[in-house]
C-alpha cells in the first residue's frame, strides 16, 4: 500500500491543504505500520529453514517487504513461519512458543510438511500439519517452496493484514475484553495426546476398566462403526480389563466387499442432505421474492 | 599396541578382508559362521562371544574403526533380530562385515562401546527403533522418539497409524487409481492401545526436573536445581530445540560449573520423520526424492550414495549396465559442486556461532545462489534435485542455462551452460575461497576464538566413528574417495586434507582444503564432459529399468560426503524376478555419528564455545534425525 491509497478517502480535502494534510482511517494507518515491520521469529524446522535463510540473504532479501527483523525469542516475534515438517516430538514445543507470542500473531505454514504433513505425512512421528493444532494464517506449497514463492506468501499475508479492521472483534481478537485463550500444549503419552482428547480417553478408559466392553470407542464417526462392532465382540472376550483402542485399524476388516463402500454411502447420503438444503433454500428465497 | 605376540599381528592387520575372515574361522571355529546367505556377505558371530571376536577385529586385525552399527528385523525369514556391523581400517579397504542374531522376543546383544565409543548413539537407536536391549551398554534410553513411546517402530509388525499396505504402490492407488487415504479410515490418525490405569496426570507434568527426565544425564537436577540455597553454583542449561544456535531443532542438556560445561547431553529426534520406515515401504525409485531430504545442503551427494548402494545389490542379478563414463564424470562434478555449497555454508554458520553474525555469510550464500542455479538448470530443483537414477541421472547438461528464478538484473540469464560453468569453476568459486581466506585465516579474532577449542584427539576421532572434517581435522588422513574409491576418483588427481590440531580451527583449514581440492577436482572433470560430449549418460543410449527388481542380497553403499562418511546399508529380500521394495533401508548419517563425541570436545570449556563446537562438527538435522 502505498502513501497515496492510504489517502484516499471519501472525505473532501480544500485544494489548498491537499499536499499538507492526509486523511485517512485508523485501521488503515494501523495496518499499513503493522504490515510494513513484520517481525518474523528465527525459527527454522527443516529442509525449508535452508530456503527461508536463502530468502533473507542478500539474492531475494525479504527486508524490502519490512521481514527483516528476525528475533530469536518469541515475545518479540509477530510471525511464525513454520519452516518445515512438524514432529510430534516437536509440536509441543513450537505450540508452546505460539502460546508466547504476543498478540497479534500470524503463523505461516511454508512447504508441503508444515501444510499437510507432506511425503513424510505417513510417518509415525509426523504430524499431518501445523494446523492440527495452530490456526495458520497463509500457506505455501513446495517442497521446499523456493524463495520468490515464500515472499509470494508474505505478501498475501500483507494483504491478509491490509483487510482486517478494529472495528471488527473477529479480526483483531486482541482488542476483545477477555484475554486470550493459550492453545492446550500437546502432550506425549505413548503417542502425542491433544489435551482437547483428554477427556474421551479417559472415559475410554474407565469404560475399559469397569468392564463396559465396546462403549470406547463410540465416538467414532458412522465410518468405523463396522469394525466398532467386531471390537465389542472382542472387548467382551477379553474379561481382564481390556485396553481401549482409537485405533479402527487394529481390528481387522471385514473380509469380502470393499471396505470403503459404507464410507461412499455416507459421504452420498450427506451429499444427497447437502443438495435437499441447498433446494429448500432455494424455494423459500423464491418464495419471499414473491411476497 | 599391547598385544604380546607382535610378529603375527603384523601379519594380521594388514591381512586381506578374506584372510581376515579365514583367521576369525580358523581360530574361533564354536563362535564365527560364514553368512552364507544369497548376496550377503561377512560372518555371523555369537551372541555371547561378540564382545571377544570384536575386540580380535579391532586390535589383532586392526579393524579400527566401527562405520555403522544397525539392526534388521527378518520377520518372516528367519524370525529373528540382526545387528550389522561394518568395520574398516583407517588405512583403507573394503569392509569386515559381521553380524549377530538374537530372538525377537527377549532380544539381547551386548553392547560394543566398550570396544567402540562410536557404537552408542548407534546401539541406542536400535533400541528405540527395534527393540534390542544392550547389556552393558551405559545409558540405554530412547533416542529418537520420546521415552514412553508405545513400540519401536521399524520393527516388521509394527504400524504406523497412518498404515495402509507392507509396500507401495498401493491396490488401491495403481493399477485400479482410487485413493482412499489411511487418515478416512483412522480418523483420530492414531494406532495407540491405552491401558486401563493411564496416569493422565502424570503426563501433564511440567516441573523442572520433568524436562530432563528420561534423558539418562548422570546429574542429580533436583539438587542442582533446588532453589532454596545458593551454596551450589553448578546449574543445568537447557539449549534448544529451540534455539539459533543448534542449526536446526536439536537440543543439548549442559551441566556448568559457573560458566564452565562440566557434562553436555546432546538430545535429538525433534526432526525424526521416520525416513527408514517410509523408505521400506517404498519403492527402490521412490527412496531418491527422500534421500535429498536427509543432508537437505547437499542433496547430490545423498543421491549418490543410495544409487551406488543399490547399483551393488542390481549388479548381483544378470541384467545390469554400468552407467557410461560421462553420467560417472557428471555425478562426480554435481558432488563436488555440492562438497563445496556444503563447506560454505558450514563455514558461514560457524562464524555466525563464534560472533561473525551474518556478514560472511551474505557473500558464502551469494556464491552458492549461483550453483544452485546450476543445479536447477539441470534438475529442475534448486535444493532437492533428485538427479541420479540407478544407472544413469536424470537428464544430460542442458545447452544453455535459462534460469527461471533470476532477478532482472542477474546475469546468469542466459547462458552456453560449458561457459558457464568454466567461469564458475575457473575464476568465481577459487575468487571466493581467497577472498574468504584473506579475510579469516589469519583473522585475529577468529584464531583467538578456535585454537586449542573442542579438541578430538585423534584415538578418540577413530573410536568416536567421527567422519569427514571432524576425522581428519584429528590427524586422520581417512577420506573415502581415496580410502576406498568409488565412481571415476581413482583416475582423478587431488589429496586429502588433513590436519593435526584437532581443534575447530584444525577444522575450519580443512574444509577450506577441501574446497580447494573440489575445485582441482572440478578442473579435471570439465576436460572429461568436452571430451564426451554427446554421449549418452545411460549404458546403452535409453534409459535404465525405471523401477528395478533388486536380486537378494545386502548393500552397503558409502561416499565421502561433505559431513562425512554417508552410508546406506540396504537389503534386499529378493524373491522371484527379484524385489521392488528394499527390505531394509538404513542410513548410516555422518551428523548423527558424529555427535558421539561432541561430550567430551566441549568438557571444560565455556558455554558461548559449545555452539561455535557444534557448529564446527557441522551438522544438519534432517540427517541426525531422519
Amino acid at each position: 500500500m502505498n502513501l497515496q491509497e492510504l489517502n484516499q478517502t471519501e472525505f473532501p480535502v480544500p485544494a489548498e491543504l491537499e499536499n499538507n494534510i492526509a486523511i485517512t482511517s485508523l485501521s488503515q494507518l494501523y495496518n499499513w505500520g503493522r504490515r510494513n515491520s513484520m517481525w518474523p521469529m528465527l525459527f527454522g524446522l527443516a529442509c525449508c529453514a535452508i530456503e527461508m535463510i536463502a530468502t533473507a540473504a542478500s539474492r531475494f532479501d525479504f527486508s524490502r517487504f519490512g521481514f527483516e527483523v528476525m528475533r530469536a525469542t518469541p515475545r518479540q516475534a509477530d510471525l511464525m513461519i513454520v519452516s518445515g515438517t512438524v514432529t510430534k516430538k516437536m509440536v509441543v514445543p513450537i505450540v508452546r512458543l505460539y502460546n508466547q507470542m504476543p498478540e497479534p500473531k500470524y503463523v505461516l505454514a511454508m512447504g508441503a510438511c508444515a501444510s499437510g504433513g507432506g511425503p513424510f505425512k505417513e510417518g509415525y512421528n509426523v504430524v499431518s500439519g501445523m494446523d492440527k493444532y495452530l490456526p495458520v494464517d497463509v500457506y505455501v506449497p513446495g517442497c521446499p517452496p523456493t524463495p520468490q514463492a515464500l515472499l509470494y506468501g508474505m505478501i498475501a499475508l500483507q494483504r491478509k493484514i491490509d483487510g482486517q479492521s478494529i472495528a471488527n472483534g473477529d479480526d483483531v481478537p486482541w482488542y476483545g475484553v477477555s484475554s486470550a485463550e493459550p492453545t492446550p500444549v500437546p502432550v506425549l503419552g505413548p503417542d502425542i495426546i491433544d489435551p482437547r482428547q483428554m477427556d474421551m480417553i479417559r472415559r475410554q478408559a474407565e469404560a475399559a476398566a469397569s468392564d463396559m466392553a465396546g462403549i470406547g470407542l463410540r465416538e467414532l464417526p458412522s465410518i468405523t462403526q463396522v469394525v466398532t462392532a467386531q471390537a465389542a465382540v472382542e472387548a467382551t472376550a477379553d474379561v481382564a480389563a481390556p485396553p481401549v483402542s482409537t485405533d479402527a485399524l487394529s481390528f481387522v476388516l471385514p473380509t469380502g466387499g470393499t471396505p470403503w463402500a459404507e464410507a461412499e454411502d455416507i459421504r452420498e447420503k450427506r451429499r444427497q442432505r447437502a443438495l435437499a438444503r441447498k433446494a429448500m433454500r432455494a424455494t423459500r428465497r423464491a418464495a419471499s421474492e414473491e411476497e | 599396541m599391547d598385544n604380546p605376540a607382535p610378529a603375527p599381528e603384523r601379519q594380521l592387520d594388514t591381512a586381506t578382508v578374506d584372510e581376515a575372515i579365514g583367521f576369525l574361522r580358523s581360530e574361533h571355529a564354536d563362535a564365527v559362521t560364514l553368512d552364507d546367505r544369497d548376496g550377503y556377505e561377512g560372518i555371523i558371530v555369537e551372541g555371547g562371544r561378540l564382545l571377544d571376536i570384536a575386540r580380535v577385529i579391532r586390535d589383532d586385525l586392526g579393524f579400527d574403526y566401527l562405520s555403522s552399527a544397525t539392526a534388521v528385523d527378518y520377520l518372516g525369514a528367519g524370525d529373528h533380530l540382526e545387528m550389522v556391523y561394518h568395520a574398516y581400517r583407517t588405512s583403507g579397504g573394503g569392509a569386515l562385515v559381521f553380524k549377530a542374531q538374537t530372538d525377537r522376543e527377549n532380544a539381547e546383544i551386548p553392547s560394543l562401546v566398550s570396544i567402540w565409543r562410536g557404537a552408542d548413539f548407534q546401539e541406542r537407536e536400535a533400541w528405540d527403533l527395534m527393540g534390542i536391549k544392550f547389556p552393558g551398554h551405559p545409558n540405554l534410553k530412547r533416542i529418537l522418539m520420546w521415552e514412553g513411546f508405545q513400540g519401536h517402530p521399524l520393527r516388521k509388525d509394527w504400524r504406523e497409524a497412518y498404515y495402509e499396505e507392507e509396500q507401495k504402490p498401493f491396490d488401491s492407488r495403481w493399477p485400479g487409481g482410487h485413493v482412499h487415504r489411511a487418515e478416512e479410515k483412522n480418523v483420530f490418525g492414531k494406532n495407540v492401545t491405552y491401558p486401563p490405569d493411564i496416569d493422565l496426570g502424570r503426563l501433564m507434568d511440567t516441573s523442572e526436573s520433568a524436562v530432563y527426565q528420561s534423558l539418562g544425564l548422570g546429574v542429580d537436577v533436583e539438587r542442582i536445581m533446588d532453589k532454596d540455597g545458593f551454596e551450589t553454583n553448578e546449574l543445568v542449561v537447557n539449549m534448544g530445540p529451540h534455539h539459533p544456535s543448534t542449526h536446526g531443532v536439536f537440543r543439548m542438556v549442559l551441566t556448568v560449573d559457573g560458566e564452565t560445561v562440566t557434562s553436555l547431553e546432546p538430545v535429538m529426534g525433534y526432526l525424526h520423520r521416520n525416513h527408514e520406515k517410509i523408505g521400506e515401504r517404498n519403492t527402490y525409485l521412490h527412496n531418491i526424492p527422500f534421500t535429498d531430504r536427509l543432508d537437505y545442503i547437499s542433496s547430490m551427494g545423498n543421491n549418490h550414495g543410495y544409487v551406488l548402494a543399490v547399483e551393488q545389490l542390481m549388479s548381483l542379478g544378470r541384467k545390469y549396465n554400468p552407467p557410461t563414463y560421462r553420467c560417472e564424470a557428471l555425478r562426480v562434478m554435481m558432488v563436488e559442486l555440492s562438497r563445496i555449497v556444503n563447506h560454505l555454508w558450514a563455514i558461514g554458520f560457524w562464524l555466525n556461532d563464534i560472533g561473525a553474525f551474518f556478514t560472511p555469510v551474505l557473500y558464502f550464500v551469494q556464491e552458492r545462489e549461483r550453483i544452485l542455479d546450476f543445479f536447477e538448470a539441470v534438475a529442475g530443483s534448486r535444493m532437492m534435485c533428485n538427479y541420479m537414477r540407478f544407472g544413469g541421472l536424470f537428464g544430460d547438461l542442458p545447452a544453455r542455462i535459462k534460469s527461471v528464478s533470476n532477478l532482472t538484473n542477474d546475469r546468469v540469464r542466459d547462458y552456453n551452460t560449458m561457459q558457464f560453468l568454466t567461469e564458475m569453476i575457473n575464476e568465481r568459486i577459487p575468487r571466493t575461497i581467497d577472498d574468504l581466506e584473506r579475510l579469516l585465516t589469519q583473522n585475529e579474532i577468529l584464531l583467538e576464538r578456535s585454537i586449542g577449542v573442542g579438541v578430538l584427539s585423534r584415538e578418540d576421532a577413530v573410536n568416536y566413528s567421527a567422519a569427514g572434517p571432524l576425522l581428519r581435522g584429528s590427524g586422520v588422513a581417512y577420506d573415502i574417495r581415496r580410502a576406498e574409491p568409488y565412481s571415476i576418483y581413482p583416475e582423478l588427481d587431488f589429496d586429502v586434507a588433513v590436519e593435526e590440531e584437532g581443534d575447530m580451527y584444525a577444522r575450519y583449514r580443512v574444509r577450506v582444503a577441501e574446497m580447494r581440492e573440489s575445485v582441482r577436482i572440478l578442473k579435471q572433470i570439465l576436460p572429461r564432459l568436452e571430451a564426451t560430449a554427446g554421449e549418452s549418460i545411460w549404458a546403452d543410449g535409453k534409459p535404465g529399468a525405471y523401477a528395478p527388481r533388486v536380486p537378494h542380497g545386502e548393500a552397503y553403499g558409502r561416499v565421502e560426503n561433505g559431513k562425512g562418511e554417508l552410508g546406506y546399508y540396504v537389503v534386499s529380500a529378493g524373491g522371484r524376478g527379484g524385489s521392488a521394495n528394499p527390505w531394509r533401508y538404513h542410513v548410516r548419517a555422518p551428523s548423527f555419528i558424529n555427535l558421539t563425541p561432541m561430550g567430551i570436545m566441549s568438557r571444560g570449556h565455556k558455554v558461548a564455545d559449545i555452539v561455535g563446537i557444534l557448529g564446527s562438527i557441522d551438522i544438519v538435522l534432517g540427517e541426525t534425525d531422519r
